[in-house]
């Protein structure tokens, strides 16, 4: 009784490719998307970069930051990268840090201030001097974390000259002078401790020079002062709720999209578009009718996201109105087409089903919808930017997190823009298969 | 059932002919869909089509319609090239499936297609009700389509590709899969437009409803019109005088078909089929069978139909 049943299911399940697909390969598909994303991060661990502006110009403070730059974690920018206009550009300065910082360019700048290297240590943070400030973006709660864990770090191991010299000092003040003796046992030891710490001077100098890679890190308790202060989003609430309420909703409007764009499959597979194109509409017409729909859908979707997260999360959503429509028609506008695409492509609702599902959820996966993409390698950032998800949580972000004008959106708006028109246009060409016979 | 409102945009066009097919060829491929075809229509005109699955004649509807580019010949409707916008708003089309929108009711459907064809306001209002009037859907005008019974599902189709008012009518298969009742009152809704003169391309596999409505029959096959005539026309020149015995008759194995094609006449499930000019020749058959040893059961005779005329033409074979 069971048998029969049993075989009917297989034979069905056999010939339903949609199926078949979401079964089998939907799975493999993401389990080695991911692998990639993550099991690869081994080899190319996520550098964090940072900007590091040398005010104090000390022996000290070029050895701290030498070493900062030999660690590995760490991507270190004294300047800008040339450009035509700008092919030597002028070091960062504090004021131009902190601008880079807020414009979304670095999660984190390091500033060594004038008068830090007179007092380098500071156990207590009683050093008298000024201590080094960090420069943080709230939205990358890591990277501060990380640079403040590898300046202490540096501190140990690439200035054990000051160090030691400075302990001396602390003894002297707290215990007491030394004794002759142990004086020039101690000079002894300085010396010693001065060539190795001059010799990593050197070595580094190159490095130095090149002016793009080092290391930091922050903590005020540590052996060196540092104070932290959050130049992006230290007024506001929940840091991460405006990146989510993009994230989550560009992925769910790419779903929504080719779901509502599915609606042509339908039409064809009853013989209402055969009944459309026999009227006055034209497929131009048609596909532009259905395209504005689905742009109508999306910016409602997304604007009931926002507005969820306003009333619940305290997401400062009216005073970015203008930032938030731009972002929004042009996000919309970019999964519109790329739903009406994906339509044009299939066949059926089955394989429309299997595909937008593969690709939303890769798309979702690479373009930081998922999780930040500065948690993930160099290169799967770079890959990101194939995808809407990645260019619509970077405008999303500039808008809600940066506090940043409609203008400086030109760059995401440009891509989605041209993203919208390059899909349709596309989407337009295959749907010629649907006009005439 | 209201008069059907005439559009008055295409009333100047009364000299044009409906329809002119000249010529028409469309190849898929190494198939040869639609092979050299010319029809003319007469405003007011029923014209049945008729043919084998396969035979050409849903290509030849979608040339009409626009919907095929052929690779030869000319299609125009009232002077107008098939497609272009002008041909599109004389036509109307009612194709055999059921190209609605499920989830939006009778009267919002009809309200979609209006406007796809630049019905608005008073005129568009005006057209849904004659429309909802026409197929008997008042009751269920507010009614989801996908909760309508078979039969209102096909009027309201009809209804549909009625609701710009076109002046020439593609029908194909209006009746495929509804009741005896729901068929009879499609059958009035079409008489009802012929009344008031619409030209009506009509194609079925029922015989019998073609012979009631269209005024004259084209049949198809292989890409060609092999007969275009009138009912009456048809049968006499397939058949002239002649009428057809049918008759069923027991005896061994094998002896009943061989005695059949040797008096020139066709076995039919059981039931052999002969030819004759006049009833004298009925006798003469009898006597036959009978020295052949054969015992008849039961015996007709029928003056040809539509249906005799096309397996005539078209043969028996099945086509797919």
């Amino acid at each position: 009784m069971i048998t029969p049943i049993v075989r009917t299911a297989i034979l069905a399940l056999r010939r339903d490719r949609g199926s078949m697909v979401l079964s089998f390969v939907v799975p493999i598909a993401f389990f080695s998307i991911f692998a990639v994303i993550f099991g690869g991060q081994h080899d190319t661990v996520p550098k964090i970069k940072i900007i590091a502006v040398d005010e104090d110009q000390t022996s000290a403070s070029q050895q701290l930051l030498s070493g900062l730059e030999n660690d590995g974690s760490l991507t270190v920018l004294t300047k800008p990268a040339p450009t035509k206009e700008q092919p030597q550009p002028t070091p960062y300065t504090a004021a131009t840090a902190e601008d880079a910082v807020k414009a979304g360019d670095v999660s984190v700048a390091l500033i060594v201030p004038h008068g830090w290297g007179a007092n380098p240590i500071s156990f207590r943070g009683d050093s008298g001097a000024p201590s080094i400030q960090l420069l943080s973006d709230q939205s990358d709660v890591i990277a501060p974390q990380m640079v403040g864990g590898l300046l202490q770090k540096a501190a140990m191991t690439s200035m054990p000259y000051t160090m030691a010299e400075q302990g001396m000092k602390y003894t002297e003040q707290y215990l007491g002078a030394y004794t002759p003796e142990q004086r020039k046992k101690m000079e002894d030891t300085l010396d010693r401790l001065r060539h190795l710490q001059s010799d990593q001077g050197k070595g580094n100098a190159g490095s130095a020079s090149s002016s793009s890679t080092s290391s930091s890190g922050s903590n005020t308790g540590g052996i060196i002062a540092v104070t932290t202060r959050s130049v992006v989003g230290e007024n506001k609430k929940s840091p991460m709720i405006s990146f989510y309420a993009a994230a989550i909703g560009v992925m769910f409007l790419l779903f929504t999209s080719t779901g509502s764009a599915g609606a042509l499959l339908d039409e064809a597979e009853s013989g209402a578009l055969d009944r459309v194109l026999s009227s006055r509409i034209t497929m131009t017409g048609l596909l532009a009718g259905k395209l504005v729909f689905n742009i109508l859908l999306a910016f409602t979707q997304l604007t009931l996201m926002f507005l969820w997260a306003w009333a619940v999360f305290k997401l400062d959503f009216f005073t970015h109105i203008p930032g938030f429509i731009v972002m929004g028609l042009c996000t919309a506008f970019a999964v519109a087409a790329f739903g009406i695409l994906l339509a044009s492509v299939c066949r059926t609702r089955a394989q429309l089903g299997a595909l937008s599902t593969l690709l939303v959820l890769t798309m979702s996966a690479i373009g930081g919808s998922m999780f930040p993409r500065y948690l993930m390698s160099e290169a799967m950032q770079k890959a990101g930017l194939w995808t809407i998800n990645a260019w619509a949580i970077d405008g999303f972000t500039k808008v809600f997190w940066r506090d940043l004008p409609v203008t400086a959106l030109w760059q995401q708006v440009s891509v989605l823009l041209a993203i919208g028109i390059v899909l349709f246009a596309v989407a337009r060409r295959i749907a010629r298969r649907w006009e005439y016979a | 059932m209201s008069t059907y409102p005439h559009s008055p945009s295409l009333s100047p066009l009364p000299l044009l002919s409906p329809l002119q097919v000249n010529a028409l060829v469309k190849r898929f491929g190494q198939v040869v869909a639609v092979d050299d075809i010319s029809l003319e229509m007469r405003a007011g005109e029923c014209l049945g089509l008729l043919g084998p699955n396969g035979a050409g004649k849903s290509t030849l509807i979608r040339a009409i319609a626009g919907r095929v580019i052929p690779d030869s010949g000319q299609v125009a409707i009232f002077g107008a090239s098939a497609g272009s916008p002008q041909a599109r708003a004389a036509l109307g089309w009612v194709p055999q499936d059921l190209a609605l929108y499920p989830r939006l009711s009778a009267t919002e459907n009809l309200r979609s297609f209006g406007s796809y064809y630049g019905l608005t306001g008073k005129k568009l209002d005006q057209a849904v009700t004659w429309c909802l009037d026409w197929a008997a859907l008042q009751d269920r005008a507010g009614d989801l389509v996908s909760t309508l019974s078979g039969g209102m599902k096909r009027r309201l189709n009809m209804a549909a590709g009625l609701i710009h008012q076109p002046r020439l009518v593609l029908m194909d298969e209006p009746t495929v899969g509804v009741d005896p009742q729901s068929r009879n009152r499609i059958f009035e809704m079409i008489e009802a437009l012929r009344a008031e003169g619409m030209t009506i391309i009509y194609t079925t596999h029922y015989m019998e409803e073609a012979e009631r409505l269209c005024d004259r029959i084209a049949i198809v096959d292989h890409g060609r019109i092999i007969a275009l005539d009138t009912r009456e026309a048809l049968v006499h020149t397939s058949f002239a005088s002649r009428s057809q015995v049918l008759a069923r008759l027991e005896g061994p194995p094998g002896k009943v078909s061989e005695w059949v094609e040797s008096r020139r006449g066709r076995l039919v499930e059981n039931t052999a089929e002969f030819t004759i000019e006049g009833p004298k020749e009925i006798a003469a058959l009898l006597d036959a069978a009978s020295d052949a040893g054969l015992e008849l059961v039961d015996l007709s005779l029928r003056r040809p139909n539509l249906e005799s005329v096309f397996l005539h033409l078209t043969g028996r074979e099945l086509r797919d």
